[in-house]
């Protein structure tokens, strides 16, 4: 049996959002949505994390620190990109510094649009995201 | 049954009593933030979890370390109910704190580091009560294994009042709850990332975990001592103790190592030091 499924703890980052997916993905541990119910745990540290969220696109700046807390991240783990920017760039695809979506520095397995993402779709990429942490303990197991 | 019996049971029982005591934390936390919370069985999960996720190794030092943290803590379950002297008991529950401390001071993480700098302050504010409360106890009944005191026909707690408050004080620390969890806690977005607990994943946060489930057992069985008059007493009491310091967490925000230490130390001396030389002094 595996828990992975029981047991999904996430690790939130915010590239260069502009806070809107970061408040709803707040709101996801607030009473109105609970995720604690489906054992979900907000770490804030990437080693105790299966899951990696994250917010806004990737900058110049923040290249090396995204890219960091992926390695950092024992195996098995998946990463969620929530909200327009976090898929593609969004609105910011153009500007000077920014360089993407997240899918640019790392893999990314589950694309959850929105803008802001509402929690409601939120939740559901996270519940996708363990069926891609399922498959892939499988793979390794 | 002979105590080696119930000392056997302790190792066995102990962290399927630890798990449930963190699942019903957790939802009765939930449940004083208006949310619903995890399954009861949601620590076990947890615990699961970790064993099928990837370990990394920071320093191959960590996992002998951890295994002595989780092996001393049932070993000094396993002495108390199995009739080994109450201090020795004592000194064991520090050695098996120590170990954790050596396991995240070994690596090279600052936050680890802090976190066992933190833990060295707090078992310096909790382990010298445990050593005065077991000599007190053994004072008090004149027994010193934990048989002999459950057979004492004094109660200890109303022989030792300030002791008991001094201990609801010190369970705190060993409870990891606010105010005074500075070197790790349960809850994501400390100061200190995650502690003590900042460079291990996969199985060797899953013995920190089950070391802890040994610690909350281990007080329940501490205060089954101090109401030595029947087991059910003694668990309704630590329920109520647990339920306080449910909400006491629920409701302080973390304090200063110096607050810790001081209030500790005070509550040590001036409560557990005052009980013990009042009673002294009435020549009991």
């Amino acid at each position: 049996m595996s828990f992975f499924s029981r047991s999904p703890w996430i690790l939130h980052y915010d590239g260069s959002s502009c806070n809107g997916c970061d408040i709803e993905v707040l709101a996801c541990l607030t009473p109105l949505y609970d995720v604690e119910r489906f054992g979900v745990v907000n770490t804030g540290n990437p080693k105790h994390a299966d899951i990696l969220l994250v917010t806004g696109s990737v900058n110049e700046r923040n290249v090396d620190i995204i890219q960091n807390l992926y390695r950092q991240m024992p195996d098995p783990k998946v990463v969620v990109a929530v909200g327009a920017c976090a898929c593609s760039g969004g609105i910011f695809a153009r500007a000077y510094n920014i360089q993407g979506g997240i899918d640019k520095v790392v893999p990314v397995d589950v694309y959850v649009p929105g803008c802001a993402a509402r929690p409601e779709s939120i939740i559901d990429g996270v519940v996708q995201g363990i069926a891609a942490l399922e498959e892939k303990r499988k793979k390794t197991a | 049954m002979t105590p080696a019996i119930y000392g056997i049971l302790f190792v066995i029982l102990a962290p399927v009593f630890g798990g449930l005591l963190a699942g019903v934390d957790r939802i009765v936390s939930a449940r004083m933030q208006g949310r619903v919370g995890p399954p009861l069985l949601q620590p076990f999960y947890d615990l699961g979890k970790l064993f099928q996720k990837q370990a990394r190794q920071v320093n191959p030092v960590v996992e002998p370390l951890l295994l002595a943290h989780v092996g001393f803590m049932a070993v000094t379950g396993a002495m108390l109910l199995g009739g080994t002297d109450l201090i020795f008991v004592a000194f064991v529950f520090a050695l098996a704190a120590l170990f954790l401390v050596l396991a995240a001071g070994s690596v090279d993480s600052p936050y680890s580091f802090a976190g066992a700098e933190r833990e060295l302050i707090v078992l310096l504010a909790s382990e010298p009560f445990f050593i005065l409360m077991m000599a007190a106890i053994c004072k008090v009944t004149g027994a010193s294994t934990y048989a002999g005191v459950l057979a004492s026909p004094e109660l200890v707690a109303v022989q030792l009042p300030g002791v008991l408050l001094a201990f609801l004080l010190v369970a705190t620390i060993k409870l990891r709850k606010s105010p005074f969890d500075i070197s790790i806690s349960h809850h994501p977005h400390q100061e200190l990332v995650s502690g003590l607990t900042t460079d291990m994943s996969g199985r060797l946060l899953a013995y920190v975990e089950l070391t802890h489930w040994y610690e909350s057992a281990l007080l329940c069985a501490f205060m089954v001592l101090l109401f030595n008059w029947s087991i059910p007493l003694g668990l309704l009491v630590f329920a109520i103790a647990y339920a306080l310091e449910v909400l006491v967490d629920n409701s302080t925000s973390r304090a200063k190592w110096q607050l810790v230490l001081r209030s500790t130390w005070v509550a040590t001396l001036l409560f557990s030091g005052g009980n013990v030389l009042a009673l002294f002094l009435l020549g009991r």
